[in-house]
């Protein structure tokens, strides 16, 4: 059972995600975009979408450091399990706080503001549902688990982190997994969930994050496309002769 | 010096009368579409007025185009490279659907299936946004032939400039029309605001283009451009903007707008730049400035060393051969006529217009005296400041200097045939008067009243070897049934065939399937002959194929 839902699963979906997006980006370019409905309403997406977005950016760094970076490193730099601890916490609930409230605005927003609902996908809806999951399920680990100590201490470093860096290793330690507490486990497995369904979701955005807006010219200089003129391809049989 | 072609527009607002033919042709070719409803790609504004998007001239609101910084370079107005990325989450400078307006259809249903009934059944507006009920408070001509100015007037950011004790003053004696298209700037800072780069100028011809597959939907382009020509299709969630009908330039043909324009005020032809001179021009000191710093970026196609220039960069003989004979070119530089739509965004904008000298001419008539005479008309010109005053604020950031000599060459362009067309002997001093020739002043006469569509648009045609290809020829077999052609060509299905996705699949199929407006619940009962262009078959227009057929 362990087996399954910590080597056979994760596997599944990362591979999903992996090839969706291939797939997704060859033959769905012109479908790759936020959708965004800032022109429906702008009053409440002013506020929650920065509020959820950099509270995102936050709890991604966290992951990132938490998950990648092995106790033994910081260890070595001096920097003491406590220290570690208050940090990770605080910085923790801060992004997470940021994501919940702007996460809480923006669906009050979808719900009630009719334009915006009724462009809302079934895709989306579920969406929306395993991304509620996991970062409420994120900040119960991080409250009860790190703070009030629900069930027992339990430091993720030795455990579910240690589990990820061999499932990323492709060597998985499924018994590291088995050891966590069950909201760290839940959390684990519709994030997991969450990332199979990613290529068929909107979330495809998050890798249009232009960043080389920041080093490429202002006037981009194109030239026409001389195999095709006109918004079509030639027929077959018209193609170009030399 | 790096010669460059640009495909350019001039509009003689003199002869536009304000049918909105233009614009109707033009959403009927290219945003007839559900998610554009509420787009048009070129639109006419009666000014003084707010314009569409309401107040869009008001950059201190809107942020759109260039500014210079402290070090005298070229920024965006609406922040740097930084800014725009911290901001990208939720666009500060968008302007809502209600600065557009709120599309709407009628609820024709209940006026066509009404039982015979004591009172007249009415069809409600209905919004194309939400489906409901909606009162009209908005469109995009609101304000048309001065309609409502009094309540509204005021706030054009245009007027504001000008002195208030004069307003009232004004809005009886001056009216005229702005038709607008994107003015395909040589400095464009829609591309520049973009942050996926999906915007780019095209080498050949200068048209700026969308590039959809690579747009993210990120909506910067919309806040940078100063003239709020570039839309957001709510239902792709990609930016559209005018094409130039690119699809017709390239092979020889006006754009729709030019070629349905009943004033026929509308001129297209090649202009010859030195694109290395382009950045240092829009960042002339100067506002007023500006409008010189653009003409001097231009180059004369008659000029042996620029013909060199062209043919090294690349540029075919036709197409030089196409700017010599340029319309744009001679009411741009040779004549001086055309000025350009608000340099001071420092886009170089690559629309021009010919200010309008009717009003003028039409206030000299009310008083009795002859509206034709050099002098009542010079006199007018100069005694009606207010008008000027506001051109100026369009055209020249404010410098009446050129917009007074464009209006006297137009008046004494006037008042010279006259005297032709009465059979009386010409009078060389009113062309010297206003630094003219007397054969200048007749060749502009000739290319402003009477110059003939081949005179109008000049227009050298892209690759003429592959004209099969090209979309307005349509040698292809087009004939679905044997497997050629494009199925769904115009409407709602047009573009290139949209590959079925997860996502979009969904949305394309709600869409077929939907019960709202846009798709009525019976289908086969109502065929929508508004958007057919007279290609393919409109949805139950005809009864449906049989799978043997």
């Amino acid at each position: 059972m362990n087996q399954f839902l910590f080597v056979v699963v994760p596997y599944l979906c990362l591979t999903t995600f992996v090839v969706g997006h291939l797939w997704r980006y060859r033959y769905d370019k012109f479908g790759w975009t936020t959708r965004s409905s800032q022109l429906y309403e702008n009053r409440l997406l002013r506020i929650g979408s920065p509020l959820f977005h950099f509270g995102m950016l936050g709890v991604v760094g966290g992951h990132v450091i938490g998950l990648l970076v092995p106790q033994s490193w910081t260890d070595a730099l001096g920097i003491s399990e406590h220290t570690y601890h208050v940090v990770a916490v605080v910085g923790g609930l801060v992004a997470g706080v940021m994501t919940v409230v702007g996460m809480a605005i923006l669906i009050y927003r979808r719900r009630t503001t009719g334009p915006v609902f009724s462009t809302t996908t079934n895709m989306d809806k579920v969406m929306y549902a395993f991304l509620g999951v996991v970062i409420v399920l994120g900040m119960w680990n991080t409250i009860a688990g790190s703070i009030m100590t629900v069930g027992g201490e339990y430091n993720y470093r030795e455990g579910v982190s240690v589990w990820f860096r061999s499932f990323l290793a492709f060597h998985p330690d499924p018994n590291l997994m088995a050891d966590a507490p069950v909201g760290f486990q839940l959390h684990a497995l519709v994030a997991f969930g969450l990332f199979a369904l990613w290529p068929f979701t909107r979330l495809v955005h998050v890798f249009s994050a232009p960043l080389g807006y920041l080093t490429r010219p202002y006037i981009v200089y194109r030239s026409r496309d001389d195999d095709q003129l006109g918004s079509h391809q030639p027929r077959p049989g018209w193609d170009r002769v030399g | 010096m790096k010669v460059m072609a640009q495909m350019a527009m001039v509009m003689n607002l003199d002869k536009c009368i304000g049918c909105h033919t233009c614009s109707v042709t033009c959403k009927q070719a290219w945003t007839n579409r559900s998610g554009t409803e509420y787009v048009w790609f070129n639109n006419v504004e009666t000014r003084p007025g707010l314009g569409y998007p309401r107040t869009y001239e008001d950059q201190e609101k809107w942020q759109g185009g260039w500014v210079l910084n402290n070090r005298g370079r070229l920024k965006l107005r609406a922040g740097g490279r930084f800014k725009k990325l911290l901001t990208i989450f939720s666009n500060p400078k968008l302007p809502s659907i209600g600065e557009y307006y709120e599309p709407w259809t009628y609820d024709y249903a209940t006026l066509t299936e009404a039982p015979a009934q004591e009172h007249i059944p009415v069809a409600r507006p209905k919004s194309l946004i939400s489906g409901k009920n909606m009162k009209i408070e908005w469109s995009a001509n609101w304000d048309d032939d001065l309609g409502g100015s009094t309540a509204n007037a005021h706030r054009d950011p245009m007027l504001k400039k000008i002195a208030d004790k004069v307003r009232f003053e004004f809005e009886q004696t001056f009216m005229f029309y702005l038709p607008r298209i994107c003015e395909h700037c040589l400095n464009p800072s829609c591309a520049a605001a973009c942050p996926s780069g999906a915007i780019y100028k095209r080498e050949e011809d200068g048209i700026v283009l969308v590039d959809q597959d690579k747009c993210r939907g990120w909506r910067m382009c919309v806040s940078g451009c100063p003239y709020k020509k570039i839309y957001f299709n709510h239902r792709t969630g990609k930016a559209e903007k005018c094409t130039f009908c690119f699809p017709r330039i390239e092979v020889g043909l006006p754009t729709v707008c030019s070629e349905t324009c009943v004033g026929r005020l509308r001129y297209i032809g090649l202009m010859l730049y030195d694109a290395d001179k382009v950045l240092e021009a829009a960042s002339t000191n100067d506002d007023q400035g500006l409008y010189e710093a653009q003409r001097d970026v231009f180059l004369d196609p008659s000029d042996p060393e620029v013909v060199r220039e062209a043919e090294k960069a690349g540029i075919a003989r036709d197409w030089i051969d196409a700017a010599q004979r340029s319309p744009i070119y001679a009411l741009i530089n040779t004549y001086k006529v055309a000025l350009p739509l608000h340099p001071e965004y420092r886009t170089m904008p690559m629309v021009w217009y010919i200010p309008p000298l009717s009003p003028v001419v039409d206030v000299v008539a009310e008083t009795g005296e002859d509206a034709e005479d050099t002098g009542n008309l010079f006199a007018a010109i100069d005694a009606l400041r207010i008008p000027v005053e506001y051109l100026a604020e369009l055209f020249t950031a404010g410098d009446v200097g050129p917009v007074d000599a464009v209006l006297k060459k137009l008046a004494a362009m006037r008042c010279y045939m006259r005297d032709i067309n009465m059979g009386r002997d010409p009078d060389g001093s009113i062309p010297e008067a206003v630094g003219m020739t007397e054969e200048d002043m007749y060749d502009m006469y000739r290319l402003l009243a009477i110059a003939k569509y081949d005179e109008r648009y000049v227009i050298p045609p892209a690759h003429a070897e592959q004209a099969h290809s090209l979309e307005e020829l349509a040698t292809e077999c087009s004939v679905s049934e044997y497997g050629g052609g494009q199925h769904d060509l115009f409407g709602e299905g047009s573009g290139a065939p949209t590959p079925i996705a997860v996502e979009n699949f969904q949305m394309l199929q709600d869409r077929q399937t939907s019960e709202s407006l846009a798709g009525p619940e019976h289908k086969g009962s109502r065929v929508n002959l508004l958007n057919w262009d007279g290609k393919g078959s409109q949805p139950g227009l005809f009864p449906p194929q049989g799978d043997d057929s």
